[in-house]
């Protein structure tokens, strides 16, 4: 067992424990704890597989901008001084059956097809081939998720205003 | 024990994925859904980025991780401003109780 293969368990672990807990909590804050240890093991993750540019954004991003977006939403749509912060669940039953089942599909296909067994390159850093990817081949995808980008926080803004009609 | 390889990674999705999926059918809370949707995206990003280390030559797959990300960063913005605009006709973010609209 390698390093690489201890780190991977041990980042794997994390990641699904606190995933586990978010799902399966009933404290809305433990919730939102859960999901930022889950977003740090996925961050890991992504260093794990030599992506470190897209692991520094799933920091910036998601740690630092979904994470911090969802614990408002619980703030201003909470009764923090009442006893709401409790969050219920309804039909459990159908629905563990449900991901059960599709969990049971997943991972039969993912065990039993045969992927390629390329020998896997070292590591290099991809910040800069990525700059040069998003400024040639990818440019008119990048223009146009500027655009919804754009559109899509000026209409949550316009959307959280308070006398929005 | 094999050695950890794509097969690894892409179990580790999967799982992530149910998991995901589950809060998103179970929770009452709008706010918790929205944290179940995340989850369910986060899965298919390792999975994009898994098979752009172990399939893919070149960075195609990390390229996709990107965009995700910025897709879901605007999804998360739009949905919560639709949440707390919920919450301030409705006085709850239930989504049982969020029912006007239903026959």
């Amino acid at each position: 067992m390698t390093s690489f293969d201890v780190m991977f368990y041990v980042i794997g672990a994390l990641t699904l424990l606190s995933a586990v807990i978010m799902v399966f909590s009933k404290n809305i804050i433990l919730n939102a704890i859960g999901l930022l240890f889950t977003f740090f093991g996925v961050a890991g993750i992504y260093v794990m597989l030599g992506a470190d540019f897209i692991a520094a954004t799933q920091l910036l991003i998601y740690v630092g901008g979904i994470l911090v977006l969802l614990l408002f939403g619980v703030m201003l749509s909470q009764r923090i001084t009442g006893l709401e912060m409790r969050t219920g669940t309804l039909q459990v039953v159908p629905a563990a059956i449900v991901c059960v089942g599709i969990a049971a599909i997943l991972l039969r296909i993912i065990l039993t097809t045969p992927w390629p067994q390329a020998k896997v390159a070292a590591p290099a850093p991809t910040t800069s081939k990525i700059g040069e990817l998003f400024m040639t081949t990818y440019l008119i995808p990048f223009e146009i998720v500027s655009v919804l980008l754009l559109a899509a926080l000026v209409g949550a803004a316009f959307l959280g205003r308070r006398d929005a009609r | 024990m094999m050695p950890v390889g794509l097969t690894h990674f892409l179990v580790l999705g999967a799982i992530l994925f149910c998991l995901g999926l589950l809060a998103v059918i179970t929770k009452r809370n709008a706010v918790t859904v929205l944290m179940g949707v995340e989850l369910i995206i986060n899965a298919a990003n390792i999975n994009f980025i898994a098979f752009a280390r172990y399939l893919d030559k070149d960075l195609d797959g990390q390229m996709f991780g990107v965009f995700v990300i910025v897709i879901a960063a605007a999804s998360a913005a739009v949905a919560l401003a639709i949440v707390l605009n919920i919450y301030q006709r409705m006085r709850s973010v239930n989504l049982d109780e969020a029912d006007s609209l239903a026959g």
